[in-house]
């Protein structure tokens, strides 16, 4: 992706990226807005449906909870991964869409105190309140890119409740500057969703308009 | 008298020819769409966009080269099994056994993302489930050949297809408007830019499976008929007006290509389908003749030894 990098500069386009070590604190995130670019290096929790589901019912009926999801960075996603040997490793990981995760997230951020999420195509409603309520970030990352990502993994630290299946089992895993992650909403309430929102709205009127003729 | 130059489509043969069909939907676009993307890339100006269809084509490549899957999702699996009425003497219950028993294969192999869920087991863990995966087939007169389709569509993009059941009396602006709504109502959550697929008329299963056949029809190849063919060229366009963008971040294309498909109708029924696919369509072609097996969708020959 250095390549990347080189193309933006050859525009002239000045990409404010920062690099972010786990566990991350408030003022950290306060610092980022949403447009910039962030790179990740420490531990990521994968969780989607049926983890944030477990992770919630075992919080409400007082289980441990395997990690400590305090300052963490998570990640919607579930990976390919193969077992070789004692060691798993992951193959493929890009990024799941996030929406279905808005019915337990507030509540996950409240509890867990993570402070990145990352997934593709944002997320709205109770969840953007969490996220200026308790600091989080949102990180879009390119839907479909797994194998880029995959291989910004350094290893699996850990993985349980595989009993929900390899996608939705709850992975944590060892990165070093994964990234460079666009931050599409940040903990100020500013969303750059909900500006591609209002421009499609608007742009909805002509393009019927058109089209009718 | 034994003709030398046939095919003995042994179990052993048709299973490396269906593990490579597999293989290729899942690690490599069909070269229309690999084109078009690169096309697109290349005429994109606007810098995130351009980022954004760099990093695809990146991941792309690695996926070519390591014959690694591009997306981490490798979908529900389904064949088409379009059955040639001249083609090779082939057992179709066998072509399908043996499509099942290299599903397997491919999960543990490539390997592919365990799919299949039950509803109260849960995961079964490879990709084999009831009903799962779903085979379609067709006979057809006067070919030579058979041709089996591997379609593994994603989840996401799945999620935002819609079947809407309109009433006859809103015609053609109707279908428009249901169009237009549906796609700002998917934006960003399908993995844009999409591939849509429409299936309109027939009854509410016929629209959706014409919906996800348009869906694999070439780029920039347009219906037949013109009237079609100018709807489908006019929604393209104004999909792409609406500016939604790569992955609903307002910049770059929001379609790739569209197709629309259509079936004559009931008299109270206007059934329309629509099928978004994310950029990464990943199915495979491959067509079983008597005397060669080649791979349409990916430009490839498969080489039989001895022949």
């Amino acid at each position: 992706m250095i390549k990347l990098f080189i193309h933006l500069i050859r525009r002239n386009i000045l990409l404010k990226v920062y690099n972010l070590i786990t566990p991350i604190k408030d003022n950290d995130i306060e610092k980022i807005n949403a447009g910039e670019f962030i790179s990740i290096t420490g531990e990521i929790f994968f969780a989607r449906d049926e983890a944030h589901k477990r992770a919630l019912e075992y919080k409400e009926n007082k289980l441990t909870i395997p990690f400590n999801f305090q300052g963490g960075v998570l990640y919607h996603a579930g990976p390919i991964a193969k077992k070789i040997g004692d060691e798993w490793k992951i193959i493929a990981a890009g990024p799941t869409t996030s929406t279905r995760m808005e019915m337990f997230e507030p509540k996950f951020i409240k509890e867990f105190k993570i402070k990145i999420i990352l997934g593709k195509g944002g997320m709205k409603g109770e969840t953007l309140e969490a996220f200026k309520k308790y600091k989080v970030i949102y990180g879009a990352v390119i839907g479909g890119t797994a194998l880029l990502w995959a291989n910004k993994i350094e290893k699996v630290l850990d993985v349980k409740w595989l009993d929900l299946g390899i996608p939705e089992a709850l992975w944590k895993v060892k990165v070093k500057n994964f990234g460079p992650i666009l931050v599409a909403i940040d903990s100020k309430g500013k969303n750059l969703y909900d500006d591609v929102d209002r421009k499609v709205v608007k742009n909805k009127i002509e393009v019927l308009k058109k089209l009718q003729n | 008298m034994i003709n030398m130059k046939h095919i003995n489509y042994t179990d052993e043969l048709l299973s490396k020819v269906f593990f490579k069909l597999i293989e290729l939907a899942a690690t490599r676009l069909p070269i229309d769409i690999q084109l078009e993307l690169e096309n697109i890339y290349k005429q994109e100006t606007d810098s995130l966009a351009k980022l954004q269809l760099e990093t695809i084509l990146e991941n792309l490549e690695i996926a070519r080269k390591e014959k690694k899957p591009i997306c981490q999702d490798t979908g529900i699996i389904s064949f088409q099994i379009l059955y040639g009425k001249n083609g090779p003497k082939l057992d179709i219950f066998r072509i399908k056994d043996i499509l099942i028993n290299i599903v397997k294969k491919a999960t543990n192999e490539i390997p592919l993302r365990p799919n299949a869920v039950e509803l109260f087991k849960g995961n079964t863990g490879n990709n084999i489930g009831k009903y799962i995966p779903w085979f379609y087939y067709e006979f057809i007169e006067n070919r030579d050949y058979h041709e089996i389709i591997a379609f593994l569509k994603g989840g996401g993009c799945s999620n935002v297809s819609a079947l809407k059941m309109l009433n006859p009396g809103v015609g053609i602006k109707g279908i428009i408007n249901e169009i237009i709504d549906s796609t700002i109502k998917a934006g960003g959550k399908g993995c844009p830019p999409y591939i849509i697929g429409i299936g309109i008329g027939g009854g509410e299963d016929i629209a959706m499976i014409l919906a996800k056949k348009a869906l694999m029809i070439p780029c920039n190849e347009y219906n037949k008929e013109p009237e079609i063919a100018e709807l489908e060229i006019k929604l393209k366009n104004a999909i792409n007006d609406l500016g939604i963008g790569i992955m609903g971040l307002g910049s770059g294309k929001t379609v790739i290509d569209l197709h629309i498909l259509n079936a004559a109708r009931h008299p109270a029924s206007l059934p329309l389908a629509i099928s978004f696919n994310c950029w990464a369509l990943r199915y495979s072609i491959v067509k079983l003749y008597n005397d060669k097996i080649i791979y349409p969708s990916h430009k490839e020959e498969y080489i039989v030894e001895g022949l």
